[in-house]
């Protein structure tokens, strides 16, 4: 930015008031995206943004929604700047509302700076790819679509599943082996019911993460249109702790599927043509400037990683918030409800589930060097297991050979052994890796194509015992 | 020419990436302007009166009504000369590398450099003489570029129709903008010629006439090259749902591909896909030279995040560079990734100017921009008076919304390419990778190609045809398994699934990220098809003599065809000829216990 001067600007002229926005005339000079103050009758101030702004009309949307405010008694205040949210430190441990203000009854932030919420695009060239593996204790992650510091990794969910259950249990276990660094853990809430929001404090509490969490919280009962804000507070300050202070920062944001109805709401305000279902054509692009805010950058020591999770409406992978998250995110790990009601915990199903960035997180020195050859032979054998149980259901049991009801079998296994697990079950990768191999040990080695001669040597139960 | 102009129009309307201002008069159509108090470049897109729409190419939050818009008299273009290899732009060429340096590992606004740099000092060799008669397209001399590129021509200007050489320099090292040369081009016109050079990226760069494509893109992807080849020159798309491998797929053209230049734009996609490129390049090596790859490479990064105006110019600017390398008579290929965001930024700009949408919101001029967009692809004579040829071949990812390639995007790609690689959610899901679906996907060169082929390996294109019958034929095979068990089968049924199997777990499957099976040369590649005909072909005759499929499916020398695609490119032969002999021996031993 140039060296404006930053002048507070008042008006009076509030000519309409539509859904989240607020029409204001006769407004001169006022910016794009300027953070504005919304003062009511009663002297409650609200927040907002410029969306569009000419010289005779700005259009703000207001965070907090603008239920009780009037054509006449609104005083409009333009700051003349961004939206800043003051970070220091001393936010870790604390507990905001979804606009950034203290909830937690503590004093006020003291800022070591003012950071502009909707940050700024991380150069490519600058961008250290992500290859330090993650240890969430969950096989169906670690073993299957390992999550590295520095990615962007989706659950992708459905009503009534226990995706709140893992993503509590990935916070309370996650780490970086062999390492001491600083790790923090940054919770942003949309619109999630406060039996949600309790379980996940109580969550961090018990394990003792609240310490070491900073929480924003919007729940179901507040505003719709500051979800658009909750999460750009909660990444601005994680970007503020892993490259200003050298922290490990892991966000978690539940549920994006609110967000996007936040966008979709403002966008009908705005009466915008829309694109698929009712979303606003520049979705991705939107989606894009939330999650691409994760990384590790060259010559900083702190990374972020960020873990939103989504509902997807019926449960459709194809429906434009999965979609597009999908294709920006590094990967997606789907909650399955066929497993879920089979009950099988965590019931992630790892077929469709993938981790991008999981080749370069994986091998000798990270995990272990039979990792890659071992999951590739565990997704063949799954994969060739459910497609025969597809076979079975049309033509019955008796028609398959051999080797057919071996694979059943094993797919069965895999399931009771290797993706199932305690809530509190913290599994180290060897014991996942291990697991895998018990599975893969009923097969004779002819069939094991995707494992290297020599890795089976060192590897395969049966040469290990003998050893 | 464009007028020059003192008065600066004023803005009156800001809404995201899009600004409205007055007082514009004598302003061009997709003339470049500066913007506001921070001067941010944008682009005039519409005229009506004095009145101007821009699109502007960085983020406009804190740009209010009433500030300027400078106009700049010139269109929106790109610099070509030495030192774009092994560079890494954003959409409108700002050099990444430089602003990091500037501004630290945030983009920040308003920052301009220079995306050729100033003081680097290039060795140029001139072939050309004073006196000499040139021509547009003309050699003048070479610039060593990069260990790749020895031969970066520095060539006269398109503009100039005829010309005499007054003046040229000598051998020796200089600057992108000394002069090196000066044309006569008679009534006391004297053009000057430095190193550099500028040309508006959305106008397409002269040649002389499209020629024929006859010569394959060799990528080095077992399924592309022998199924669904893409010529030199030519356009294919990759459509495909989020983790069906698009990405990997670039990459691994881009790596392997066996052009000259390869242009690489990241549009509107993931940040860390732009590090990776750039972390592992430098260390990939080029099969034919065994150079770092990094020295052929160019790469355009607009991630997601960054400004979608500029994410709209970034796939013409990526173009325009691929042109310039063309016009030397180089094979240039540009892979962009991916175009459906490019679409999107469209639609957000057409959005926010109000026009009447067409499907799915996409702006009704969509269509045609995809095909102008394609039809800049293409082998060419090039412009200057010798022969010279060179080709630009274009490889789009597009991004269908659900993996549904009906909607608008793919449909229109669809319309204009003539390579189709299907990427298959249902395969990637299988982990089978390149998950490009042998059933739907289609090459229009497939036949002119096989003549190229067929010079090499004779049965090349009969080897191929195989393939494609044996993997139609599993298909039915495999609807009536489902609908009646396997014991339906007979023997010889169940040897063409075997052999479908075989080729399609031990052949078309190849891993991008294994060192001996990400690059398959085109020997290896014929080799692998014809151990896998012959051992069908002989198993045929054994099962036509009783003797069951999984007997021979348990030799040693069978099973060893799944580990085949491990065998480096260099030692194939070898092992071709060895495992040829030990199938024919294992399978022969058959026949004798059945005679017995």
């Amino acid at each position: 930015m140039t060296l404006k001067p930053v002048i507070a600007k008042e008006f009076k002229t509030v000519s309409a008031i539509s859904g989240p926005l607020l029409f204001v005339q006769k407004t001169r000079n006022i910016a794009y995206g300027e953070y504005v103050e919304i003062i009511s009758q009663d002297g409650s101030v609200r927040r907002g943004q410029v969306l569009e702004t000419s010289f005779e009309m700005a259009v703000v949307q207001v965070f907090e929604g603008t239920g009780g405010l009037s054509r006449e008694h609104t005083v409009v205040r333009f700051t003349g700047e961004p939206l800043r949210f003051p970070v220091s430190t001393d936010v870790i441990g604390r507990m905001f509302n979804g606009s950034g203000k203290v909830i937690d009854g503590g004093p006020p932030i003291i800022p070591k700076e003012k950071l502009d919420v909707n940050g700024a695009p991380i150069n490519p060239k600058s961008r250290a790819y992500p290859t330090d593996f993650i240890q969430t204790g969950i096989s169906a992650i670690d073993g299957m679509n390992t999550l590295s510091r520095g990615q962007k990794l989706p659950l992708f969910s459905g009503n009534g599943l226990p995706h709140n259950e893992i993503a509590a249990q990935i916070a309370r276990q996650a780490k970086v082996r062999k390492t001491e660094e600083k790790f923090l853990l940054i919770f942003a809430a949309l619109g999630i019911t406060a039996d949600e929001a309790r379980f996940f404090r109580n969550s961090f509490e018990e394990s003792g993460a609240l310490s070491r969490s900073i929480l924003f919280l919007n729940l179901a009962q507040d505003p719709t249109i500051e979800r658009i804000l909750t999460p750009r507070l909660a990444l601005t300050t994680a970007e503020y702790l892993a490259f200003e202070e050298d922290y490990h920062v892991l966000v978690i944001i539940t549920d994006m599927t609110n967000y996007c109805e936040a966008l979709r709401e403002i966008s009908a305000a705005r009466e915008e043509v829309p694109g698929r279902r009712g979303y606003p054509g520049y979705m991705y692009t939107d989606l894009a400037t939330i999650y691409e805010r994760t990384g590790r950058v060259v010559g900083k020591n702190g990374s972020i990683t960020q873990m939103p999770i989504l509902t997807m409406p019926n449960d459709d992978i194809t429906h434009p918030i999965p979609d597009l998250t999908g294709y920006i995110t590094e990967g997606q790990i789907i909650v399955d409800r066929a497993l879920h009601r089979r009950g099988i915990y965590p019931p992630i199903d790892v077929l469709p589930s993938l981790s991008r960035l999981m080749k370069e997180a994986i091998g000798p020195n990270k995990t272990r060097d039979d990792h890659k050859e071992l999951s590739d032979q565990l997704y063949y054998m799954y994969a060739e297991g459910r497609s025969l149980r597809e076979l079975v259901a049309v033509v019955g049991e008796e028609a398959l050979t051999e080797r057919d009801h071996m694979y059943l079998k094993a797919a069965d296994r895999f399931e009771r052994e290797f993706i199932s697990q305690g809530r509190y079950e913290e599994r180290s990768i060897e014991q996942t890796l291990d697991i895998g191999w018990n599975i893969l040990s009923s097969f004779p080695e002819s069939e094991l194509k995707r494992i290297s001669l020599s890795t089976i040597q060192k590897y395969h139960p049966a040469k290990r015992h003998k050893v | 020419m464009l007028n020059q102009r003192l008065k600066h129009g004023i803005i009156t309307k800001v809404v995201g990436p899009v600004i409205f201002a007055e007082n514009m008069e004598n302003i061009a159509m997709y003339e470049m302007v500066k913007v506001g108090l921070d001067k941010i470049i944008g682009e005039v897109i519409r005229i009506e009166g004095n009145n101007a729409v821009i699109q502007v190419y960085e983020d406009t939050t804190g740009v209010s009504p009433g500030e300027p818009v400078e106009p700049t008299g010139s269109l929106l273009s790109v610099e070509l000369g030495p030192g774009l290899l092994n560079q890494i732009f954003d959409g409108i060429q700002r050099p990444l590398t430089i602003l990091e340096k500037e501004s630290g590992f945030f983009i920040k606004r308003g920052r301009y450099p220079e995306a050729l740099p100033r003081n680097m000092k290039w060795p140029f060799v001139p072939i050309k003489k004073e006196a000499d008669r040139v021509t547009a397209g003309d050699i003048l001399g070479y610039v060593k570029e990069s260990p790749l590129l020895e031969k970066h021509a520095i060539m006269v200007p398109p503009h100039i129709k005829e010309g005499k050489l007054s003046y040229i320099i000598k051998e020796g090292e200089y600057t992108v903008e000394e002069i090196i040369a000066k044309i006569d081009c008679g009534q006391n016109n004297i053009v000057e010629v430095s190193m550099i050079t500028k040309w508006p990226i959305r106008k397409p760069r002269p040649i002389k006439r499209r020629v024929s494509t006859y010569l394959p893109l060799i990528t080095g992807q077992r399924i592309i090259d022998a199924l669904f080849p893409i010529a030199k020159g030519g356009t294919a798309a990759i459509p495909g749902g989020f983790g069906t491998g698009k990405t990997v797929m670039q990459h691994q053209l881009a790596q392997w591909a066996d052009a000259n230049v390869i242009v690489y734009i990241g549009c509107g996609e993931r940040g860390n896909e732009m590090a990776e490129v750039l972390e592992r390049f430098p260390e990939l090596k080029d099969p034919r030279s065994g150079l770092p790859l990094i020295n052929r490479t160019i790469l355009i990064a607009n991630v997601s995040n960054m400004p979608i105006a500029a994410r709209e110019a970034s796939i013409y600017t990526g173009m325009t560079i691929a042109e310039y390398y063309r016009d030397m008579g180089y094979d240039v290929a540009l892979m962009a990734d991916s175009t459906s965001r490019w679409a999107e930024a469209l639609r957000e700009i057409s959005g926010r100017l109000e026009e009447m949408p067409g499907e799915e919101g996409y702006p009704a001029y969509l269509a045609s921009r995809i095909a102008e967009f394609y039809e800049r692809a293409g082998r060419c004579e090039v412009l200057g008076s010798d022969e010279r040829y060179g080709s630009i071949s274009v490889i789009g990812a597009v991004s269908p919304p659900g993996a549904d390639f009906s909607e608008p995007v793919t449909q229109s790609t669809l319309r204009v390419v003539k390579v189709f690689w299907a990427l298959d959610t249902n395969l990637a899901q299988r982990r089978h990778f390149p998950a490009i679906n042998w059933l739907t996907s289609y090459s229009l060169y497939k036949n002119d190609l096989d003549l190229w082929f067929a010079k090499i390996f004779p049965d090349w294109p009969n080897l191929t045809k195989e393939i494609m019958q044996v993997l139609q034929e599993e298909e039915e095979l495999i609807e009536i398994v489902r609908l009646v068990g396997p014991d339906a089968l007979s023997e010889t049924q169940k040897l063409i699934l075997e052999y479908a199997r075989k080729i399609r777990e031990d052949y078309l499957m190849q891993q991008a990220y294994s060192p001996t099976d990400s690059y398959c040369d085109l020997k290896k590649n014929y080799h692998m098809m014809s151990l896998l005909s012959y051992f069908y072909n002989t198993a045929k005759a054994l099962v036509d003599n009783g003797i069951p499929v999984s007997k021979i499916n348990s030799l040693p020398a069978v099973q060893e065809l799944g580990r085949m695609k491990f065998v480096p490119n260099e030692e194939f032969e070898s092992f071709y000829h060895n495992l040829r002999e030990r199938l024919k021996s294992d399978l022969s031993s058959l026949t004798k216990g059945v005679k017995s």
